[in-house]
């Protein structure tokens, strides 16, 4: 922490783990009780032996107790100022600093996104899927005792992300959860869950109740967020002192990770508008009928796929990324690691071009052509300098810069007919080819970003056309 | 003695007031709906399912609320805040240390930020419950257009405190702005568009330059930020809300399966 001493931090973080773990305790408390009462107890496992004749099982409501006063000592110490016990062993924390990078980051948190999906049917189960909130907590209890997770991740303005991961993960559950149920249904020939609540009631009193709780109650949590955390006032404007790192607000940091990968045209014009684009065109692209209404993924697996693709993996994941993870110069920093603004990553990266003409073909770059080399050509002076601009960058595209142009218009003109022809096939036969052709270039447009991201980590390519001369870099 | 509610729902001005007493039965359930202005945004009787929290997650009327709460207390904030470089960054702090004023700011700015969580848990559950389906394509689209106006709104008003980190954050931002193809000076295809040999997009004439008002983000930028963001978004969000709750509406309520 900024300005505080190594005992005023301890204060800090435990003054603030106490109740954090005593919340923790009291909610799987409640999920006993809540297990308990509604007759939902179930035997885990017996212990072994028994105690005059009886075996002794283990239930559920037992081992949610048994959490919750885990939980209960952890706030005891915690609270205590004893932050030092209830936190990571320093080495687990290095190794992850050490182990995480960019690469690291998105191929894993692709990969968790994979499993979860592939096994649905196992992490909804209601068990599991608290066992895995209970851990994420826990690990966010934990790495709070962290100076350097803590300067981050309790920055004002960065809480919101926390937050935003925790409801994502909560509200994905339950779709998956209901998705599941329903896809199990559907193959037994009955209807999904939701038409069981066909029949129709009055608004008042019950939905205007209800309007009226969910009120009263956002209110509350508004006004204990705003005592917990004051907003943010840094230093009044200065033009000469630029902070580093530079950050946009945090819905837009996906945009602003992917100005690793892309110029500005591309991450925040270009890729910005195909998104919105993008989703106001989704029903009119998703000719699929079914799954209107109800929770499901098997009735719709290639809709379901490409959105959670868009909005978990490629713009969530890139907004943790860009908030928590990029620091100074906008290098990527481990989530324990001080964020060093001296920090240097060599950044060898070539584009395609002089792949192709310095190392493949052992030569210099071709120039642009100009009028003014061809002076035979006859034309009046002010329609040259009018053209000169053009010839210049239509040479340098087709010239210099021809491999890469040749890779992306192959990209986006060839391989759509292809992808209609093959793979397609059934999605060209119902859309027709206007909406074939523009659901084909949306989906080429996102798979661009990962492709890139894949070729400058194996290959360091930078560009695939460069053309900084008219700002024109792909 | 009479009960002091009962005298005050027997009063002339409570009754001029609610036009219907409290309902208890059915039919008056019915008739409360009709005849309230606020109540008639909403239908009179609705599946069950389409008030199950486990199904909408609420996530639309909650965005709807803090939409709300953020004009009451943008209201509030506008009679402490002078949009000038002069006050701007002094009138939040004395929003910060002036103890009368409590945490006005903080509601509204915690506000904001949720209403960009709830707008996106709201999409992501419409789009998960394939609530975007015909007939509900078109409210679909303007949703979309309510979920870009929401980042605007919060986008400009993160410039209105004058701090390093709203400035530093809205000149980030609006620097993409200058790479706009054609139309920013450092876009590509910019040079293409000279007259006469002279650039006809240049720093003092681009998409940035007509988002900032100016060169750099400075005193025309804070009023022009400020005006989107008191009066030229919300005005937008508020028709476009209208819209999407009267589609709610006629494409039949709340998806469902048919
Ligand atoms: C300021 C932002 C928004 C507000 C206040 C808002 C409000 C609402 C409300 C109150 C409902 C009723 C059902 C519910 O609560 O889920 C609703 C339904 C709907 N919203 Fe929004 N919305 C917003 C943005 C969006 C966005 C970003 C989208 C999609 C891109 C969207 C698409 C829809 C659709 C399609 C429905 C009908 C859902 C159904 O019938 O199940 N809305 N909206």
């Amino acid at each position: 922490m900024h300005g505080l001493s190594e005992l005023q931090f301890q204060d800090l973080v435990s003054s603030f783990l106490g109740p954090y773990y005593i919340a923790l305790a009291l909610m799987n408390g409640l999920a006993a009780l809540y297990l308990w009462r509604s007759g939902q107890t179930k035997a885990w496992f017996n212990l072994p032996g028994s105690i005059g004749g009886k075996r002794v099982a283990i239930t559920n409501v037992v081992v949610w107790l048994l959490v919750a006063m885990v939980f209960a000592v952890l706030a005891a110490i915690a609270g205590s100022g004893n932050t030092s016990i209830a936190s990571l062993p320093e080495w687990l924390r290095e190794a992850i600093n050490n182990s995480t990078g960019p690469v690291v980051y998105s191929v894993g948190s692709s990969a968790v996104l994979i499993i979860l999906y592939l096994f649905r049917g196992f992490f909804v189960r209601p068990a599991i899927a608290w066992a895995i909130w209970n851990l994420m907590w826990l690990f966010l209890g934990l790495s709070m005792t962290d100076p350097d997770f803590y300067d981050i991740v309790a920055k004002p303005d960065n809480v919101p992300i926390v937050m935003l991961v925790f409801l994502l993960a909560f509200f994905t559950w339950l779709a998956t959860y209901r998705a599941v149920i329903n896809d199990e249904r559907i193959a037994n020939g009955e209807p999904p869950l939701e038409k069981l609540d066909d029949e129709k009631i009055l608004v008042w009193p019950d939905l205007v109740y209800t309007e009226l709780i969910c009120m009263i109650a956002l209110t509350a949590f508004l006004i204990f967020w705003a005592i917990a955390l004051p907003a943010p006032l840094e230093e009044a404007a200065s033009s000469v002192k630029t902070p580093n790192p530079s950050k946009a607000p945090w819905y837009f940091l996906g945009l602003q990770e992917m100005l690793v990968y892309y110029d500005p045209w591309m991450a925040g014009v270009v890729l910005p508008s195909m998104i919105v684009a993008g989703l106001m065109a989704i029903p009119y692209l998703d000719f699929n009928k079914k799954g209107n209404g109800y929770y499901t993924i098997k009735e719709r697996q290639f809709s379901y796929i490409v959105f959670q693709f868009g909005f978990l993996e490629m713009w969530i994941t890139l907004i943790v990324l860009g908030t928590l993870l990029r620091g100074p110069n906008w290098n990527f920093f481990g989530p324990y690691e001080h964020w060093d603004a001296h920090k240097v990553e060599a950044l060898n990266n070539v584009n395609l071009s002089e792949y192709v003409w310095q190392r493949g073909l052992n030569m210099s770059l071709p120039g642009a052509l100009s009028f003014s080399d061809m002076p035979w050509i006859p034309l009046p002076a002010w329609l040259t300098a009018f053209l000169n601009p053009f010839l210049q960058f239509f040479s340098l595209l087709f010239g210099r810069e021809l491999p890469g142009t040749l890779l992306v218009l192959g990209y986006f003109i060839a391989l759509p007919p292809v992808m209609a022809l093959t793979v397609f096939r059934g999605f060209y036969q119902r859309m027709g080819f206007i909406r074939f052709m523009i659901m084909a270039n949306l989906l080429l447009f996102m798979a661009s970003l990962p492709i890139k991201m894949v070729l400058r980590w194996v290959f360091q390519l930078k560009y695939l056309i460069a053309i900084p001369e008219f700002f024109f870099n792909f | 003695m009479p009960d002091l509610g009962e005298t005050i729902r027997e009063s002339q001005i409570w009754k001029s007031i609610f036009r219907h007493p409290m309902p208890v039965d059915r039919r008056n359930r019915i008739v409360v709906m009709l005849t309230n202005f606020f109540l008639h945004l909403h239908p009179v009787s609705i599946k069950k399912q389409g008030i199950a929290l486990s199904y909408t997650w609420c996530m639309g009327g909650v965005t709807f609320f803090l939409f709300l709460v953020e004009t009451v207390t943008g209201v509030l904030l506008m009679f402490y805040y002078r949009p000038t470089v002069e006050w701007a960054y002094t009138d939040i702090q004395m929003l910060r240390d002036v103890h009368s004023l409590g945490i006005l700011r903080e509601i509204h700015r915690w506000g904001a930020h949720a209403m960009v969580i709830t707008v996106w848990l709201h999409m992501y559950r419409v789009f998960l419950t394939g609530s975007y389906k015909p007939p509900r394509e078109f409210n679909w689209v303007v949703g979309v257009f309510l979920l870009l106006l929401t980042l605007l709104l919060s986008f400009t008003g993160y410039l209105l405190p004058w701090d390093q980190l709203a400035v530093w954050a809205i000149t980030v931002g609006s620097n993409m702005a200058r790479a706009t193809p054609f139309l920013g000076h450092e876009g590509p295809g910019q040079q293409l568009l000279t007259l006469g040999g002279v650039d006809m997009i240049t720093n003092a004439s681009d998409a940035r330059f007509a988002l900032l008002g100016a060169r750099e983000v400075g005193e025309e930028t804070l009023n022009r930020f400020y005006i989107l963001h008191c009066i030229a978004i919300p005005l937008g969000v508020a028709l476009l809300l209208a819209i999407h709750f009267w589609r709610v509406r006629k494409d039949g309520g709340i998806s469902g399966p048919l």
